[in-house]
Formats: structure tokens, sequence, C-alpha cells
């Protein structure tokens, strides 16, 4: 909220030597952020005056008008200017300044030949004064003296504070809330402006417009005081016109003018309609008899039954707390008048506004909770305003509903150094909350009693009275002590996991990534995903229709990511990360809405967990061109689907997990191409060459890889036992075969392993070739045996050797080769 | 004399000095000299085999073969020592001036990796936690609304569970949602585990902003936790200094401003000062009561703070990022430049 200093000085005693930064961080330290200060009137020089518009004499032959205009500013003779406003008439009075003034920006005033003609002086808009945003055209005034100084009268020196108003602080939308802030915060008196206003002399009585409130739950409590013989051609005076726009609003017509003033200065949105059109009298209820509404801003809205209006005896005429209906609405004809106060229900207003996109301020103001007494003591001052300043005359108030008991509060007032962790006085306990608005009761030692005032609903446990005394002691006051929790934590193993493989792969060349999780059908389909991959939870309402789909997979993210890297320059891309995914999409089940007053039972706890699906945590990488590169050295090496294989495994083996690699043709790999790893018989990996129809859709390189390892697919290992280290000396052997075709190298390998016997150490593949004959394949191994307290002789070796071959030949139809 | 065969004569003795000495002389190189060593100084050589033949000499002539040897050995090795020396010398003057490589041009023949930058600063923040004693808690993205939102003391009506600001599952009875913040970690932990609660919970989050040069629909949060009999609001302020001289430097200072969330109370906004302006971090207080007691913890027996900050900003202005696009967009000359963070 925008407040002038001039308007919160009148009720908070700031002395006028306070800094316009002392004042900031006082509003700061009790927790209003000052979004910004505008020093109004600071850099403008007089002479400015108001002077009378006597004639006008358009410029011929412009592209744009031009006026010669004749003025009459209280002097000798009559003054003549240049001016291409268009927005007075004769008569009017205007803002002159004359030549030796200076305007914000070091714009500086003198005499001058312009259009043929001399200008003495110029005509002055708003914006040229820097005292408003409006550049509509030149300040017409409603009033003035001639010659008298423009500057005094438009008040035009003073400093705009822009608050943010958090959403427990309703009350702190008015002049009245924030004088108390500041006051209390610089620990000067405070006037409270809802104090002076006499509510008396407008008696409730059955001559006005009378009200009802048909749905309790719709407001607490509403005040129509209805006035007649209101002059609709009188003005709004100067003062409360630059009060109104000070506060960021705009001057409308006095009826209006004096609604928003009220509301600015006290927090009360207030309404004002036609008494001539309102047709019997007025009921709060919900809109369920109406399909639309006219609303003053001229649009057409549909609404809905659960719509909060406020509705003569036959249709609605406003909603309520957001906006009037156009039908009802104070026109230049209006006489009569019927001033609208309620404290409707916030959560209403907030639905209100919501539904029908309309924050206005009197929604914002009353879905924050507005003060319940103030809707007596704002409508007496309204009608008070509307007689002194546009001779209206009061016919009758009504009124329905009644103030809420307040709630009393039970607090020891030691709780409060307990829980800041700074010993503050009971005195300074009880001289804050009294400060606040709060009746305290001190009768009962330990036992206060806490009476919070009308205004400040939001005040319900000891809890909220201990950040009351917190901030008007200062938050600065309160220490800096460090605890600490038990010794010995740790990263629980999936953790350190995970810090560990993304070490892992950044040091071999890769580079991590985060992606957003959002995908789409095209992408699910492109990549062949089939069963609880392609079963996507939807967004109800995604960012972009482009990608409404949660990911089932990492993939997705990392191709854009690498083809991004791609089209920006890189020739090389190894990518990955480490995040989850969502699956499991056929659970979804509805929750019961459970309660906080107490915790809810553990199986309750339990249902609420078991709707939420799994979300398995994964690492994968896409690796496009070479990880070893070319240089001077000599040729580099396209990473490949072995690569990848092997990095995946890496992975699996760096967490103490022995992996199995079986043939797999699992989209959107290359179906040759591709090795599904498993641990205890569960796949948890896949790697390998990605599917060349992918890559070319996806304008990717040919040959890109990729490895995916399901990281909370793998056991947590514990201890290895150590390995025997033997020290006698080891004897290889080497053994060739050719299989057929269709033999798996790795079958071969583990039949070597099963006859080779118990001192085979190690077996490598050392050399792998397809026979142009006949198109077997050719596999060679070196195998080494050690015996733990002996040296191998050459007899024993050669029999272990024939042990695995004869293995190999009857389990894969190995044929030595000769 | 006999028996001891022609190696223990006075003139084999010569003859094995003179060729060792010529061979040493001949040696062109260190490995040729290292070849000469074999064969006429180490332990095969002629004067060490007569020189183990010594053993079964009569002890008479014994003092004087071992006399006439070891003259011999001595004049080898000196001359093999000061052919050594040479050879040496001339190796470093000019072989080795001769093998000189451009080493500027060594380059690494992977690309550089990096974790990213929000791992790095993830990482330090549990680090430091940890040493605190803090464990590190973790939960599901996509969460149950009443961890999101109702047992966080947000009611059904409250404006953050609109639309515009959350993401929500169809169809809506699922009542799933992409989490908001990480304090339904937070939730969990308190749910499941009795005080006393020292965790940070680390991880992404989501709202309904577009990407632009400072918002990001999905970022990264942590939030931290204590839940201890007589945790005060000196504690949450002291442990909050400790985080930002560790993040920001020894010389930052903090400010705590109050504040409203509807899960602590009293609430406050946590500035630091950096660079000579203050810069909001994130959100922070003494947990509610109301929220204790929906966890089933005693509010008259414990009480706790909470405090959240956002990755991305922490990051931003600490390493003078100033597009959020390099954070979210994955070039991996963003990442290689943040390394591994290791120290």
């Amino acid at each position: 909220m925008k407040v002038p200093l001039s308007w919160l000085s009148e009720y908070a005693s700031i002395s006028k030597t306070t800094k316009v930064s002392e004042i900031e961080d006082a509003f700061v330290r009790v927790g209003f952020e000052v979004e910004g200060v505008d020093e109004q009137g600071t850099n403008i020089k007089g002479p400015l005056v108001v002077g009378k518009v006597l004639s006008i004499q358009a410029v011929e032959g412009q592209k744009k008008p031009i006026r010669y205009v004749g003025l009459d500013c209280g002097e000798k003779q009559n003054r003549f200017v240049i001016c291409g406003a268009t927005n007075f008439a004769e008569g009017d009075l205007v803002v002159v300044a004359l030549p030796g003034a200076v305007l914000p920006g070091d714009f500086a005033i003198a005499a001058r030949q312009t259009y043929g003609h001399t200008s003495d002086g110029m005509i002055c808009s708003a914006k040229e004064l820097g005292i408003s945003e409006e550049h509509a055209g030149i300040i017409v005034l409603p009033e003035g003296k001639l010659g008298e100084d423009a500057l005094t009268l438009l008040e035009a020196k003073d400093t705009i504070f822009d608050i943010a108003i958090n959403p427990d602080r309703g009350y702190a939308l008015s002049i009245r809330g924030l004088a108390r802030e500041i006051a209390s915060s610089l620990g000067v008196s405070y006037k409270d402006p809802a104090g002076d206003i006499d509510v008396k002399k407008f008696a409730l009585n059955k001559e006005g417009i009378q009200v009802s409130l048909d749905d309790p739950k719709g407001a607490n409590i509403i005040y129509i005081r209805t006035l007649s013989g209101f002059d609709s051609s009188a003005k709004s005076p100067m003062w409360m016109r630059r009060r109104i726009e000070k506060c960021g609003m705009r001057s409308i017509s006095l009826a209006v003018d004096i609604t928003n003033y009220v509301m600015l200065e006290l927090g009360q949105p207030l309404h004002a309609f036609d008494s001539a059109k309102v047709e019997g009298s007025l009921h709060i209820r919900r809109a369920n008899k109406e399909k639309t509404f006219t609303t003053l801003d001229n649009v057409v809205r549909n609404v809905s039954d659960e719509d909060l209006v406020v509705a003569d005896n036959k249709k609605a005429l406003a909603l309520a707390g957001t906006m009037g209906g156009l039908d009802s609405e104070v026109t230049e004809q209006t006489t009569g008048l019927a001033i609208e106060a309620a404290r409707f229900e916030p959560i209403a207003v907030a639905k209100n506004s919501r539904r029908h996109k309309l924050s206005t301020e009197a929604s914002r103001r009353l879905e924050r909770a507005v003060d319940p007494a103030l809707a007596e003591i704002a409508s007496a001052r309204a009608a008070d305003l509307l007689i002194e300043l546009g001779g209206a005359a009061h016919i009758g108030s009504a009124m329905d509903g009644s103030l809420p008991k307040p709630s009393v509060i039970t607090l020891n007032p030691d709780f409060i150094s307990q829980l800041l962790g700074v010993e503050i006085s009971h005195d300074v306990v009880a001289l804050k909350l009294e400060i606040v608005g709060c009746t305290v009761d001190k009768k009962v030692l330990g036992k206060w009693l806490i009476t919070p005032p009308s205004w400040r609903a939001d005040l319900l446990t000891p809890a909220d009275l201990t950040e009351e005394v917190a901030r008007l002691v200062g938050y600065d006051h309160i220490p800096s002590t460090l605890p600490t929790g038990k010794s010995g934590a740790t990263l629980n193993p999936s953790q350190a996991r995970r810090r560990s493989i993304g070490l892992m792969l950044a040091d071999k060349g890769y580079s991590e990534v985060y992606n957003y999780p959002f995908v789409n059908q095209e992408m699910v389909d492109l990549l062949g995903f089939v069963g609880p991959r392609a079963a996507s939870f939807k967004l109800a309402n995604p960012m972009s229709d482009q990608a409404p789909l949660l990911r089932t997979h990492l993939l997705p993210g990392l191709l854009d990511a690498a083809k991004r890297n791609l089209s920006r320059g890189a020739k090389d891309v190894a990518i990955f990360e480490i995040g989850s995914v969502f699956r499991d999409v056929a659970k979804l089940s509805t929750p019961k809405s459970l309660p906080i007053s107490q915790r809810p039972s553990q199986s309750e706890i339990e249902s609420v967990f078991a709707t939420v699906p799994a979300q398995p945590l994964f690492v994968v990488a896409v690796v496009a061109g070479q990880l070893d590169r070319s240089g001077w050295w000599g040729k580099g090496r396209k990473f490949d689907w072995s690569d990848a294989t092997t990095q995946a495994m890496e992975i699996i083996e760096a967490t103490g997990n022995i992996g199995k690699i079986v043939q797999s043709d699992l989209a959107p790999w290359h179906p040759g191409r591709c090795a599904e790893i498993q641990v205890n018989g569960k796949p948890v990996a896949h790697a390998g060459e990605l599917h060349p129809r992918v890559l070319e859709a996806l304008g990717l390189p040919a040959r890109t890889c990729a490895f995916g390892v399901i990281l909370s697919e793998l056991p947590v290992q514990h201890n290895v036992s150590a390995p025997q280290v033997i020290t006698m000396p080891a004897a290889t052997q080497d053994v060739s075969f050719f299989v057929g075709a269709d033999v798996a190298a790795s079958a071969v390998q583990s039949a070597l392993v099963a006859g080779a016997g118990e001192l085979l150490e190690s077996i490598v593949l050392f050399d792998r070739f397809i026979s142009s004959d006949d198109g077997k394949v050719s596999l060679a191994f070196t195998l080494t045996f050690r015996a733990p307290d002996r040296t191998l002789t050459a007899e024993e070796v050669s029999t272990y050797r024939e042990a695995a071959v004869a293995s190999a030949a009857k389990s894969c139809g190995a044929q030595v080769r000769a | 004399m006999t028996s001891t065969g022609d190696s223990l004569s006075v003139d084999h003795i010569a003859r094995a000095k003179t060729a060792a000495l010529e061979a040493i002389g001949k040696a062109s190189s260190l490995d040729a000299l290292k070849e000469v060593k074999i064969h006429h100084v180490g332990d095969k050589s002629e004067l060490a085999k007569a020189n183990q033949a010594l053993g079964k000499m009569e002890p008479t002539d014994r003092a004087e073969f071992g006399k006439v040897i070891g003259q011999a050995k001595t004049v080898v090795a000196d001359a093999f020592d000061d052919r050594q020396g040479v050879l040496e010398k001339e190796r470093d003057t000019k072989v080795l001036i001769e093998e000189r490589v451009d080493v500027s041009i060594a380059a690494r023949r992977t690309p550089k990796g990096g974790l990213h930058p929000l791992t790095v600063l993830t990482n330090e923040i549990c680090d430091l936690f940890l040493g605190l004693g803090y464990r590190v808690a973790e939960g599901p993205e996509l969460e149950a609304e009443w961890l999101n939102f109702d047992v966080l003391n947000i009611p059904a009506d409250h404006p953050a569970r609109t639309m515009q600001d959350t993401f929500f599952i169809e169809p809506l009875d699922s009542h799933l949602v992409l989490r908001t913040h990480t304090s339904p970690v937070q939730a969990r932990t308190m749910l499941t585990q009795d005080p006393p609660i020292y965790v940070i919970c680390p991880g992404r989050t989501y709202r309904a902003d577009e990407l632009d040069a400072t918002h990001t629909p999905v970022f990264s949060q942590v939030e931290g936790l204590v839940i201890d009999k007589g945790i005060t609001m000196a504690d949450l302020k002291g442990t909050l200094d400790y985080f930002a001289r560790a993040v920001f430097g020894p010389d930052v200072k903090t400010r705590l401003r109050p504040s409203f969330f509807p899960f602590t109370e009293p609430s406050a906004e946590v500035d630091f000062y950096f660079n000579g302006r203050w810069i909001e971090w994130g959100g922070c207080g003494m947990v509610n009561p109301k929220v204790l007691v929906a966890c089933g913890i005693d509010p008259e027996e414990y009480s706790g703070f909470a405090f959240g900050m956002g990755l991305e900003r922490t990051l931003m202005v600490r390493h003078g990022i100033t597009d959020m696009h390099d954070i979210v967009e994955g070039d991996i000359r963003f990442t290689q430049a943040f390394g591994t963070g290791v120290k």
C-alpha cells in the first residue's frame, strides 16, 4: 500500500527531523517491507502559481494541437503561454510555472519564442511536477486563489512509502493501521482516526434502506446509511484528491472519492449505491437466482451459486466486497445514496475475487479480514463527509449482524522469553501487547488473560502474541546461539551413493544437468515407451500444453539438453542427470481429508503416504561423439555401446553390487545394441546405442549412446569380505574357440569359469572376430591360475585348462581353434 | 693353487682388469655402461668370481690374492664411477635437451566434466549441517496435498493452493501436487520420528511461475527443521548466522524481519548483507504449535524452528549469475565451470 508521510503524521506524531531512512527502517523492523520510497516535490523550485485560463487561441498549421493561452495569475498583467494540452477550457484553474521555476529533471522554465509567440511560462501536468504518473493532460484545479502558491495547494512536497502488507495483517492496509505501526516502532504517540467519529448522530431507524444478512455465513455485520439531497456537481476538495492520488488511486467523483478516502483512512471498504436504483431492501445472499451479473467495469460475468452478492429485493447489485454492479452505480445524476459497510467473510470475498479474477482495493482488504467494529464507524465517517462536502442529508441507517465475540488468550508471560531465547520483563510484555491494542488482565500470575483488539483477528495463540512482542522489542534484540543435534550424523547410503556416482561421472568428463520433468505424448511415443514407462501423470495446469505430462524416464530431458548443446556449437556432449521419475499411475486413489486439530491415527497417516506413488531415482547419461578426444596425440575414439554398458556396470560395481549383462532390445535403444544389466536377476540398468530412428527424428548424431541405472533398485551392500592375496606365482593359459554367431561371449566365459576349477584367478576376453568363411565367432581368452600354497606345475595347469575347454564345448558348443 | 684353476692367476686378474677398463672406456652411453657393469663390475664379472674363489684358497695365498683382487676391483670401480659421471653429465647437457618437449601442449584427452552448481551447493550445505548433527531428509516431489498444505496449517482456501501457484495432477481428487516447497519432508519427518529432530531437507520444488531471468517453475530449496526441548528463536538466529557465514563468507551479516507464514509463529524473513546491499534470502520462524499438534508433538514439551531458502537465488548471488536460463538449460559450458566443488 502507498501511504504519504503527511497523512501518517496526522495520527503518528513523527518528528519533522526524523529522516526518511529512519522511517523506512522503522517499518521494516516491525515487519512491513518498504518496496519503494518516492520523495516528491524535492526537486521543484517555484514560482508555481494558480492561474485562470482567460483565452485560448489555436495556433494554426501545426501537426498537433498547439494553443496560445492567456492566463490571469493574479499579476498586474495577464500572461500568455504556449500549451500542447487540450483538456481545459476558458475559466479553468491551472498550475502555471513562471520563468525562473525549475521542474524535476532540471527543467528550467524561461520565457521563450516558440510557434511564433512568446511563451511566458508553462501550464503543468501532474507528471511534469513528478507527483503522479498521470499524463493525460494538465492539472485542472477544483479550487484555488489566483497567484496562490500551487506547490502548497497541491501538497506537492511529500514522501510516499510503498509498503508490502503480509496476508495476516489486513488492518494495516490503511492509514489507521500503518500510523499505529510506525508510531509504535518509532516510540511516538498515536491517535486513532476511528476514535474521532461520532456514530450516535446517525441513529438506526426504518427511514432509509433496510438490510438483512440472508446468508449469515456471508458476513458478521453490515451497516447501510441512506442519504438524500447529494449535490452531484460538487467536486472533491483538493486535499482529498491529493491524498487519494498519493495512495496510488485516481480521483473519480466526490461520492466515489469519499468511499475510497474512508477506506484508505480506516481500512473499511465501502460501496455507494444510487439509492433510487435499489428496490426494497438490501440482502446479503448467494447468487443462486442469477446466471450473469454486469459489474461496473461493464463486463458481463457468469456467476456461480457460491458467489456472495449484495442484492435488493429483485436482483444482485454488487459482487460482495469485490465490485459493484453497473446498474446501481453512482452517476452524475445521483442525488440519493446508500452507503454499505460490511465485514464480509474473508473466504467468501477471496473466492469471489478468485473466481472472477477481480482483485480490487476492496477485495484485497476484505479477504485479509477487516476490523468488524469499523462497519459502523466508517459508514458514519462517509456520511459525515457526504453531508459536509456534498450537501447531503442523512435519512436513516440500518444494520444487521453483530460483532464477533473477541477470543481471550491465556498467556504465561514467561513463555515469550522462553520461546525467544531472550529475557523480556513482564512489564515490557504487557506494554507491547497494549501498544498492539490488546487488553491485558494480569490478575492471575502466570495466567494472564489477553483480549486482542477487534482489528486483530489473527491473534489467537500465545505464539501469535510472542511475535507481536518480539517485533515491537525488535528481532535484532534476539541473541544468536547455535544448537546442535546428536553427533555422528552421516549421509544415508542412498545419499552417499548419489554423491559418489555424480563425482565419478563428473571426473570422467560428464557434465551434470537438471532438466524440467515435463514431457509430451509425442516424445513418449517417439521413444517407444510402453507399459509403466508410457503411463504418465498428467498435470491439470501445465506451464504449457506442449508438455503436460510428468517424465517416466530422464531420457527426454537429456536428449533435449544434448540437442541444445549441439545446436550451440558443442561437438561432443556427455551429460547426465540424477533424478526421480514418476510412474505407478494406476494406483491413484482419493485420500480422506484429515483434520489437523490433532495427529491423525497411524493408519490414517499411512493411508495418506500410500496415495503417493513411488518415485524411483535414476542416473541417466547421454553421450554423443567422443569422450576420448582427438588431438595432437592422434585420433580420438567415438563413445560406443560398449562404453555405455561398461560405464553402467562401473556404477553398479561402485555400489558393491555384481551386475550381469544380458542382451536386450528395449526401446529407445538400438534393438541389436542394448544391454540389460541385472542384479540378483532383476533388471537395474539399460545401456547401449540409441535407436537410429529416434536419433534421426530428434536431429541427434548417429550412434549417440545412453545408459540409465535405477539407483533406488540397487541393494545397499555392507562390508566386503577381504580377499586372500596370494603371493605364489601365477600361470597363464590362452584358449581360443569358434562358437556359433548366436552364442554370447559371456556364456562361453561362464562355462570356462565353471570348468576351470577354484584355482582360476581371472579370465579376460582378449580377442574376438567373426570368421569370413562360415560366420562363426572366434573368441580368445587368457586364463590365469594361482594356488595359495605352491607354484603350479605345467601339467597341473594344463589339466585345469582342458577341464575349462571341455565345459565350454559342452555348454556352448565351443570348438577349440587349431 | 692348481685347484682354483685359471681364475686365480695374477695374469688372469690383470687381464680381467684390463678388459674391464677397456669396456668401461668404450661405453658410449649410460645404457651401454649398464651392460658393461653386468660383465665387468657386477656379481658375475671375472673379478667377482675371483673374489668368490678366495674362500677356497689356502689361508697363506688368500691374503696375497685378496690384495691383488681388491686393488683391481677398486681401480675398475673408480673407472666405472668416473665414466658414469662423464656419461651422466653428457646426458644432462645433451640428450635431455634433445628430448625436450613443448609442455604447453599438454592437454586433457577427455573433456572436463562437472557437477551442476546446484549439486555442489547442496553437497556443501548438507556437509555443513551434518557437522551440526543434522540428518539429510528427503521426500517425494510428487506429494499428497495434505502433506504439502493441510498439515502445515495452510487451509484449503489459502491462495497458495490455487492453480495459479501450484501444479495439480489429474484427476484433481487424487489430491496429488508437485510439492511447492520441501516442507512436506519436514511434515513426514515429524509424523514418523520422535524428537529431538535435526534435519536438513534439500530438494526440487515446483511453482507455476513462467521461466524468466529470475524465476523458474522448477527450482531447488533447502529447508532446515529442529525440534527439541527448549529451542528458541535465538537458536534459529544463530543457526542462520552460521549458515550464512559458511555460504557467503565470514563477513556476511544477517537480519530477521517479522513476516508471515502459516507454519511458523513468530515468522521472519531472513536477509543477508552482501556486496553492499540487503538481499532477501528466505523465510523462517518458530514452528507453529498447530503444526506440532497436527504431527503429534506436544508443544508444551517441545519447541522448534524451521527455515527455507531457494538455492537458485543463493547461487545467483554468490556466483554473480544474472540469468536463470543458465541454471536450467543444461549447457555443459555452465556446468563445467563449476567443476565438482572439491576444495
